[in-house]
């Protein structure tokens, strides 16, 4: 019996997500009172692990993987569970790790329970809370194959310290071959995506136009920050879809949400509410947001806005 | 071309949430049902294969008879027949296993699944059937083009989009994207007509194992108010991002 983590990198630098994975992986590891092991692919910092918990890590490194193929990532965690005698194998939320859950979930023959909220209340059967119903309310799971597999909602943990060992181990592993070929990716490298940014700025139909879209995008560079947009605003084509967020778009789940004339159809909310702080600038007090959000700001966001930019540069520079 | 369009029954978005006999089950009270939004999207895309490229389009679900009405809605948006698996899906497994027989014994070439519902929110049935079935399977998918046995896909990542060759069989997790909402279809009274002639065929369940039980369900703790700051102060908001949220 062991717990395994999938921890997932940007470019060979472990992300945020690994760190949050092995944090939760540890502590669910000490409530088992079992150990800790993880599995990289292609990655460089996998030391870095030590510091959260990990006591194997299994290392991977081929060029087959470079590119991310479901079937084969899915088949390499399987690997690295049946080597460690894994009983509970924890993923991430990333869109990658959503598609090779269910394939992996076959693979080992495992009960799997997606948006895992928080650790485990029992171990056997493990009981897990996850949020369903899109964030309006959570479903209490009992998991009662041998082999589980959970995904932790992103941000739903943290990100403890907690030092061991991590023996690093190669892990090799026969390629798989798999009828799905990445033809081509396009990514814009230099912005922060929805998914790993800790902070959003979103924009609603309240700005008039996809020319004014440089408040957004100026709030999202003093912030580093990721933008996002309604659906309305993507349906018009002012933003791309890949920018819209709620119930049928992204789902955000930063640290820091700021709603930007949105008015907070139950859709959008829908999206967003699994943020930890959300704001709201509206000039309608009766918007829905401001129902759903910790704080707001009742006025123009022309005016807001812009005020806002050059009090964080001051605040920012201050507390460089 | 055969395509089987996975149909999941779920309460429409606006629709108040709660939970009867102790907080074990939804409280369908006075709650309309719809179309699985990302499976509706699906749906749209297999029309247009039926329309310009003379597929045939099945739908199924998994549900007992009150999710006839949800079935019917896809029949009446042009799907040629419909079949219901006469079980309650309470577990993704279970859905999953009864799908991927139903396509092994009538050949699917095509299974569009929305990438996950809006009420469970587990995003596991499609990818489950395409490995029980070993068929390719792509999710997030928001463009799908099939000429012959060839496909072009594109699916969307974390940051931007990924575009994808393969063949049939084919199991798709569909969302917004594969067609747009303007896309969509509102049944006409024709359709609808029709949809009341083709056939509903209802079949029994074959698997019964649940692995992952629900137990109860929880509603999330009621909010606090907004705290709202004067448009002229916005320093104190800096300042409550920053002293009391912690998130700047």
């Amino acid at each position: 019996m062991s717990i395994l983590i999938y921890t997932e990198n940007e470019n060979g630098n472990l992300k945020k997500s690994a760190f949050e994975l092995a944090s939760y992986g540890k502590a669910l590891a000490d409530n088992a009172n079992t150990a800790l092991n993880a599995i990289t692919i292609n990655s460089n910092n996998e030391s870095d692990l030590a510091a959260y918990g990990v006591e194997k890590t299994f290392k991977l490194v081929n060029n087959a993987f470079d590119e991310f193929n479901a079937n084969k990532y899915a088949h390499a965690i399987a690997e690295a569970a049946k080597k460690c005698n894994a009983n509970i194998i924890i993923l991430s939320s990333s869109a990658n790790s959503k598609y090779l859950a269910p394939l992996l979930a076959v693979k080992m023959e495992a009960a799997y329970a997606s948006n895992v909220v928080e650790l485990p209340s029992e171990i056997e059967p493990l009981k897990v809370k996850r949020s369903a119903f899109s964030n309006k309310a959570f479903s209490i799971q009992e998991l009662s194959s041998p082999t589980k597999i959970i995904s932790l909602a992103k941000n739903a943990y943290g990100i403890h310290e907690n030092k061991s060992s991590n023996t690093i181990l190669d892990f090799e592993i026969a390629d798989l071959s798999d009828k799905i070929v990445v033809t081509s990716v396009d990514k814009s490298s230099d912005k922060v995506s929805i998914a790993d940014a800790e902070i959003v700025i979103s924009g609603g139909r309240g700005l008039k136009g996809p020319e004014n879209w440089n408040l957004i995008e100026d709030l999202a560079d003093v912030l580093g920050a990721a933008t996002a947009c309604s659906k309305p605003v993507s349906d018009l084509g002012w933003r791309p879809h890949s920018e819209h967020v709620g119930q049928t778009g992204k789902p955000v789940a930063s640290n820091l949400y700021i709603a930007i004339g949105i008015s907070g159809a139950i859709q959008h909310l829908a999206g967003v509410n699994s943020s930890k702080v959300k704001v709201v600038i509206n000039t309608d007090p009766e918007a829905p947001f401001f129902k759903a959000a910790d704080y707001g700001i009742v006025g123009d966001a022309f005016e807001v806005v812009p005020e806002l930019i050059e009090k964080l540069k001051v605040f920012k520079t201050e507390n460089a | 071309m055969k395509i089987l369009v996975c149909i999941s029954h779920v309460p429409d978005t606006t629709s108040k949430i709660n939970f009867t006999e102790n907080n074990t089950k939804f409280d369908s009270n006075g709650v309309q049902f719809i179309i699985n939004p990302n499976d509706e999207f699906g749906l749209t895309r297999a029309m247009w294969f039926k329309e310009k490229q003379g597929a045939s389009v099945d739908v199924i679900n998994v549900g007992l008879q009150d999710t006839e009405p949800t079935l019917r809605k896809a029949l009446a948006i042009g799907a040629d027949a419909a079949i219901r698996v006469n079980s309650t899906p309470t577990d993704s497994w279970n859905v999953a296993r009864e799908i991927a027989k139903v396509a092994t014994e009538n050949n699917y070439d095509l299974i569009i699944c929305g990438r996950e519902s809006i009420d469970y929110n587990g995003g596991m049935v499609p990818g489950i059937i395409a490995a029980l079935n070993n068929y390719n399977f792509i999710t997030n998918c928001i463009a799908l083009d099939i000429e012959g046995n060839t496909v072009n896909a594109s699916r969307e990542i974390d940051g931007g989009r990924e575009n994808l060759k393969t063949t049939l069989p084919l199991v798709v997790g569909s969302q917004k994207g594969i067609v747009e909402e303007s896309d969509l279809r509102i049944p006409n009274m024709r359709g609808i007509m029709m949809a009341r002639k083709k056939p509903l065929n209802v079949i029994e369940p074959s698997f019964s194992e649940i692995t992952a039980q629900v137990i109860n369900f929880e509603k999330p703790a009621p909010k606090g108010d907004v705290k709202l700051v004067d448009a002229e102060n916005i320093d104190e908001l800096i300042n409550l991002l920053h002293s009391e949220a912690k998130v700047i």
